[in-house]
Formats: C-alpha cells, sequence, structure tokens
C-alpha cells in the first residue's frame, strides 16, 4: 500500500493556539523522563490545556499565532505533537530549532501569518502543503519547501531518508 | 561585498570563499556537543542505523549536566547508557563538571569554530567568536555520522555597543533589555552580531550571557568580535584561536541597533514571556517563595561575587528557599577559596553541585501549584520550573539575592536603602 504523500491535499479540523507556544508548553521537562513519546502523549500542552491531548485526533491539524515552538532543542516536542496524530502546524512563525527538528520528523509546518485571526477552533480546513489552504471559502497561500526538506518529509525524517537515500530502506 | 561573521564562519565551515544571507551550505563542524537532556535518544537512533559509525570522535563532547547527580532510577539508565556509550566509543565525557556551555566555554571552544550543540543556548559559545547553534537529537545524529550538516546562511542583525555599563548592572540586564525591545521572535533564524567600543568593557562573564540568551529572541547564533580580554580567556586556558573573524563595514546587516550601556538598568522578565521586560525596582510587592543563582547564563564566579557582596551579613528571609548552584567545578572552586561558599551558607542558603537544577524544572528546586521563583536561570515560561500555576520571574543575581533576603522582589539598591546599610 502506498503512504499517502505530504503533498497530498487533505482535511482537517482545527486547534488553535496563540503566540509564543514553547517547548515546555508542547511537553513540560518533567515528562521528558517517560520511556517512550507514545506515553507522553497524555501531557502534550497540559501547562497551557491539560484537556487538550485527550481531545486531539488523528488528521487534527493545529493552527497558531507567531514564533511557535519557542525554546529548548527537545526533539520530543515535535514528535509527541506528530505522535498524537496531528496532520500538520500551521502557524504565523516557527522558532528554528523547533523547524528543523520537526521536518526531521517527518512533521509538517506551513507558515502563514494570516490563517489564525481568520479561523475558529473546529473549523474544518482544507490543506495542499506547497500550494493553499482554504478555509470557510477563503483561500491562503502555502509556501512550498525546498527539495532536500520534501524529500525528508516525504520519507517520513531524516533518519529514514538517509536509510533511502543509501539504499537502505526495507 | 562584505560579509558578516556568520557568512564567514559558514564560508569556512563549507570550505568556499564566500557565502551569503540565504544561501545553503553543506557545512563540516568542528564540535559537536551533547547533554543528558537528549543523548539517550541520539544513542537509541545510532543503534538503529543499518552501519553506525562516527566520522571523527575527537570531535564530540558529552555532559551530563540536566540532572546530575540523577535523581530517580530512569534518569540512571539514561545516564548509564550515556557513560557507557561514551566509553566505548572513546568521547570526551563529563559527568558532575558543571553545565555544557560553561564547561565547553572553560575547555573547549576556540574562535572561528562552528559548533552544533544539542541544546539550545549552544549560541553561548559566540562570546569566543565561535557559531555555536542548537540542533536536536537527529540533526546531532546526523553531523555525528557524517561530519556535516546544511545550514541556511542566516540573515544578522548587528549590535554596535557604546560606553560602559554602570556598576549595578551586568550583561544579563543588556540582554534581556534588548529582548525586551525585539521580542521573543525579534531575532528568529537571525545571527545576533555585537561589536563597537562598548564590547571592550565588558568581561568575558558578561559576555556569556549575553551570547546564552539571545536564543531566547530566536537567534540562530549569537557572536561577538574577539579582542584581548576573549584572547586572554582563552590563553589562560591554553587554546588558540582557529580564526579570528570581525563582521565587514560594508557586510550586509539586516538591522543596526546601536546600543549605550550607560542606559540599561537592573530589569526583570516577567512571567510567562522572557520579552515580558520590566524594571527591576517596579516589582515590589512581588512576593516569592524561592530563589535561583546559578544556570549557563548566570551562574559564574562574578555572579557569586556580586551575590555574596550582597548578602554578606544577612539572612535569607524564612519564608524563602535561595538555592546557589555554580555554573562549573571550577566556579565552585573558585568560590570556595574565596570564602564565597561560606557567605551563602552562613546567610542560610542551599549550596549545591554544578548542574542545570532548577533552571529546567528537573532535579533540584521545582516549584509547587502557587508558587514563585526568582531566578537567573534562561526561562519564565508557564511551568519550566514546575506546577503548571507557578510563576517565575528573571532576574540578575544581585536583584534575585536581594530578594531572597527580602522575601520579594527587590533591587539590591533598594535594599540598601531600605535597611539603612546595616547588616550584622
Amino acid at each position: 500500500m502506498k503512504n499517502s504523500s505530504v503533498t497530498d491535499e487533505f482535511e482537517g479540523r482545527v486547534w488553535l493556539l496563540g503566540d509564543d507556544i514553547d517547548t515546555d508548553i508542547i511537553i513540560p521537562t518533567e515528562y521528558l523522563a517517560l520511556p517512550t513519546i507514545e506515553a507522553m502523549k497524555p501531557y502534550a500542552f497540559s501547562p497551557l490545556r491539560p484537556e487538550l491531548a485527550g481531545l486531539i485526533r488523528p488528521g487534527d491539524i493545529i493552527v497558531a499565532g507567531r514564533n511557535f515552538g519557542c525554546g529548548s532543542s527537545r526533539e520530543q516536542a515535535p514528535e509527541v505533537i506528530k505522535a498524537l496524530g496531528i496532520r500538520c502546524v500551521i502557524a504565523a512563525s516557527f522558532a528554528r530549532i523547533f523547524f528543523r527538528n520537526s521536518i526531521n520528523n517527518g512533521l509538517l509546518l506551513i507558515e502563514n501569518a494570516d490563517l489564525h485571526d481568520a479561523v475558529q477552533e473546529g473549523d474544518r480546513i482544507r490543506v495542499k502543503a506547497g500550494e493553499k489552504i482554504v478555509a470557510g471559502g477563503r483561500q491562503f497561500p502555502a509556501a512550498s519547501l525546498p527539495d532536500n526538506l520534501l524529500e525528508i518529509l516525504e520519507a517520513g525524517g531524516l533518519v529514514k531518508a538517509m536509510r533511502r537515500r543509501n539504499g537502505l530502506e526495507d | 561585498m562584505g560579509m558578516t561573521m556568520a557568512e564567514k564562519i559558514i564560508a569556512r565551515a563549507a570550505g568556499v570563499p564566500e557565502t551569503h544571507a540565504g544561501e545553503i551550505h553543506t557545512v563540516t563542524l568542528d564540535r559537536l556537543m551533547s547533554n543528558d537532556g537528549t543523548t539517550h535518544l541520539t544513542i537509541d537512533m545510532y543503534n538503529q542505523l543499518k552501519h553506525p559509525r562516527i566520522h571523527d570522535v575527537s570531535r564530540l563532547v558529552w555532559i551530563v549536566d540536566h540532572n546530575i547527580p540523577s535523581d530517580s532510577i530512569k534518569t540512571a539508565a539514561s545516564h548509564k547508557k550515556m557513560r557507557d556509550f561514551a566509553r566505548e566509543h572513546g568521547i570526551a565525557f563529563h559527568e558532575g563538571d558543571g553545565v555544557c556551555h560553561q564547561v565547553m566555554m572553560e575547555q573547549y571552544v576556540r574562535p572561528g569554530e562552528l559548533i552544533f550543540g544539542a541544546d539550545s543556548h549552544t549560541c553561548s559559545y559566540g562570546a569566543l567568536g565561535a557559531f555555536g547553534t542548537g540542533v536536536g537529537c537527529t540533526d546531532y545524529l546526523y553531523a555525528m555520522v557524517t561530519g556535516t550538516s546544511w545550514l541556511m546562511v542566516p540573515r544578522t542583525l548587528r549590535f554596535n555597543l557604546h560606553g560602559k555599563l554602570s556598576p549595578d548592572v551586568c550583561g544579563r540586564d543588556l540582554i534581556l533589555t534588548i529582548i525586551g525591545k525585539i521580542g521573543a521572535n525579534g531575532a528568529n533564524y537571525r545571527a545576533m552580531e555585537f561589536g563597537g567600543e562598548g564590547l571592550h568593557t565588558l568581561s568575558m562573564s558578561d559576555r556569556m550571557s549575553v551570547c546564552n540568551l539571545c536564543v531566547e529572541a530566536g537567534a540562530k547564533t549569537a557572536l561577538m568580535e574577539c579582542d584581548e580580554v576573549a584572547l586572554a580567556y582563552l590563553k589562560e586556558r591554553g587554546r588558540e584561536p582557529v580564526a579570528l573573524f570581525v563582521g565587514d563595514p560594508d557586510a550586509s546587516y539586516e538591522k543596526v541597533y546601536d546600543i549605550d550601556l550607560a542606559s540599561i538598568v537592573p530589569v526583570v522578565a516577567k512571567p510567562h514571556f522572557v520579552d515580558n521586560i520590566v524594571p527591576a525596582e517596579a516589582c515590589r510587592e512581588t512576593r516569592i517563595d524561592e530563589a535561583f543563582l546559578g544556570s549557563c547564563s548566570s551562574g559564574r564566579i562574578e555572579d557569586l561575587r556580586t551575590a555574596a557582596e550582597v548578602i554578606r551579613g544577612r539572612k535569607v528571609s524564612p519564608l524563602v528557599r535561595f538555592l546557589v548552584v555554580p555554573a562549573s567545578r571550577e566556579i565552585w572552586m573558585q568560590a570556595a577559596e574565596e570564602g564565597l561558599l561560606d557567605v551563602f551558607m552562613e546567610a542560610g542558603a542551599i549550596v549545591m553541585n554544578p548542574n542545570c537544577s532548577t533552571c529546567w524544572g528537573s532535579c533540584q528546586g521545582v516549584i509547587g501549584a502557587g508558587e514563585t521563583l526568582i531566578s537567573t536561570g534562561t526561562r519564565n515560561f508557564r511551568g519550566r520550573a514546575g506546577h503548571r500555576d507557578s510563576f517565575v520571574y528573571l532576574a540578575d543575581a544581585a536583584t534575585v539575592t536581594a530578594s531572597a533576603v527580602a522575601g520579594e522582589i527587590i533591587t539590591a539598591e533598594q535594599l540598601d536603602a531600605e535597611e539603612g546599610g546595616e547588616r550584622e
């Protein structure tokens, strides 16, 4: 079975978050000692919204303001978002370490400064990475990523991309 | 066209004559630092590779600092994994020597190097003119295996420093003031480059504080031109520069700021954002439960001297726990030699071993629901030092120590004025 591609168009339900969502909010320090990402899932976003992780369903989309993922380099932050089944995060801007870590873990990020003020939580929006976001009849641009980053995303992360590139994929 | 410091260092690391902002280059890393925050994850991924190998083990430095000594069975297992792997592969390994960035500055970093650290505050190395940048464990693994990575050349914000800081103000106040001005994402993806005649008046401690916190403005790296002060620090520790780079006058800077150092006052970053800056003297009647002096940002001998001067002959408020955590073994021993640790202990403080401690909300000094901490740490995010309903204020060593005495946020100057300078 062919896996879906990151550039496939998809529709998802919106969870709306604000500016400066930091990595301590995404996954607080006290839960980093848990043995697996799976075990960390219930605590994602808990300092801000303790109930949120339990409500997120696979295929949902996070829409946030500026500077999403600021703070520490903990890679558990994008990993736990991906493990919750979030299909992509759309924010006005991303902090740079979080950006790299997300690509390296196969989590799709899209920068758009206007969407946050145009949608409400629970809205369903359509996304075509590299092209457009459609929300409530309005269309927003979704800038494309460079080919080398798309290759990493397609593979599901940097380690998998290395294996694929070296002909090592199972 | 001239080049910025970041462009020059990336050009050297990429083996090309010049680079400019926006270009993506494959670079060779001079050094790769990782700590116990995430090294266990790197090892897990390494062990999944079909043909695992380390490109050049002499470039790796691993430092246990986030949870030392281990505080749980889980942590002990994670440390053991790191320790065993380091021994098996001959990786330089530190345990108990201090917070990673302080150890790196004392023992490894050389001007002109390009360094990846699996920790966001790796930008500290700019105080010695090295390009340090934080990465996650996957980027770290890739660099560890291949010796290389890709980097986009950042645009640069240039900060020209003029004049001199007042005696009651330190580098921490300077950088917090700058972050308050440009915002928590004001330097996102950018390099922050510092120069100007005012730079020469800053101690190495001040420089490290400034560079360390640049990531709190989103910066990819921070860079300072090396002068006699930086070269003397290097020479004392028996190291030589790889290359001494300065920003060219005709380099393309996205924005140039002129900062009058004399205008900087003690400041506080209020919860829950590092750019929520107010003058420290405007925070009176904010009760505190705990005070923390330490971290890679501000746990150096200069901070300890300042704090000891404030608390000498005074007592920590009975309502406050005051944790003093020198940032490295070298600093701890120096403080002991100068009698500073005695001063803190006599005043009722809790002196700990060098480690990240309360700054990252694990291991030591974690605060509970409704509690308030004043800290020389790096971040005041919600829940950063413990419970989600707790509060962290960031301040300099003098304000943190004065607040530990008063039980509320107060500057050292205000404390002196209120007590009429009387001490035991």
